[in-house]
């Protein structure tokens, strides 16, 4: 009797402990990554800033178009993403590849697809929730929102177009022309991908973004193009 | 389990209370520092199980 009493009241402690044990990675999952990353991911951003050198002035105009990237090492970061429906300090680092590992540090770029302001497509993928979600807000996009993509050449400028929600084998989304599979692309695009609905790897939510414009970061930036939104979330 | 911990810490009970939070703290490290980073990829309910980029399996967009 005493037996049995001691083996109910250890096991009881055992489902107590592997309980308090969920409930503590839960804790990590949701709150726990988001600030491991949002640190690792911000000082990413500042070592592309300064890899990138500061920012140029308009009236500073630089001849010819700007370069365009052309291969970039899978998991390296080369850009930084604006997006001013988000906030006015909303800045993400891209990094090249999709893979687990790197999505963690920032927003991924479909390996193979455009580089920024390119002909084709510019896939991105970033999270919706945990490790920094840099693509938590995507389905506030509203048609005619700014992208700015910053590389080290350019700022390129892209306006949000429409969206999708598809299911995940709907690769045709990061096509070079998005949703014609073996189409001829005579335009830029950028597409972003995320998990949808939040906290479920079920469907995908897609923003498709045409570029507006291209320019060298030596003529700089103008403002009216980070201005925030009426009504944005920031 | 939890009952002969108790008694093996030393000193009054405001000394055990003490010794039994730090431990906790050790604990809680623990998972969050190194066992949940490790186990995560593994855990089936976020997603990670389809995870891939497109063009490594062109079957799927990127789980996130």
């Amino acid at each position: 009797m005493r037996g049995l009493r001691w083996g109910v009241r250890a096991l009881g402690e055992v489902v107590i402990t592997l309980g308090m044990l969920l409930l503590l990675f839960v804790a990590w999952q949701l709150w726990w990554t988001d600030v491991t990353a949002n640190r690792a991911q911000a000082s990413t951003i500042q070592a592309l800033e300064k890899g990138f050198g500061p920012p140029g002035r308009p009236e500073r105009r630089a001849a010819g178009p700007p370069a365009t990237l052309r291969k970039v090492p899978l998991g390296q970061a080369f850009a930084i993403v604006r997006i001013p429906r988000f906030g006015a300090d909303y800045a993400r680092p891209v990094l090249e590849g999709t893979d687990r590992d790197t999505l963690i540090k920032g927003m991924g770029h479909y390996s193979g697809t455009a580089f920024p302001g390119q002909v084709g497509n510019f896939a991105l993928a970033g999270h919706r929730t945990t490790y920094g979600r840099p693509l938590n807000n995507i389905d506030l996009l509203q048609k005619g929102d700014v992208i700015v993509v910053e590389t080290k050449a350019s700022y390129v400028v892209y306006t949000v177009d429409r969206h999708v929600i598809v299911t995940p084998d709907k690769v045709a989304v990061i096509a070079p022309v998005p949703q014609r599979p073996g189409a001829k692309p005579t335009q830029a695009w950028l597409t972003m991908t995320a998990c949808h609905p939040k906290f479920s790897a079920q469907y995908r939510y897609i923003v498709f973004a045409k570029l507006v414009k291209n320019i060298a970061r030596a003529s700089g930036l103008p403002s009216s193009f980070m201005a925030v939104p009426a009504g944005a979330a920031g | 389990m939890y009952g002969p911990l108790w008694r093996m810490l030393p000193g009054p009970w405001q000394v055990k209370a003490l010794l039994l939070l730090v431990l906790v703290v050790g604990v809680v490290a623990v998972c969050f520092l190194w066992l949940f980073p490790a186990i995560a990829p593994h855990i089936p309910f976020n997603g990670n199980s389809i995870q891939t980029g497109l063009q490594l399996h062109g079957y799927s967009t990127a789980a996130a």
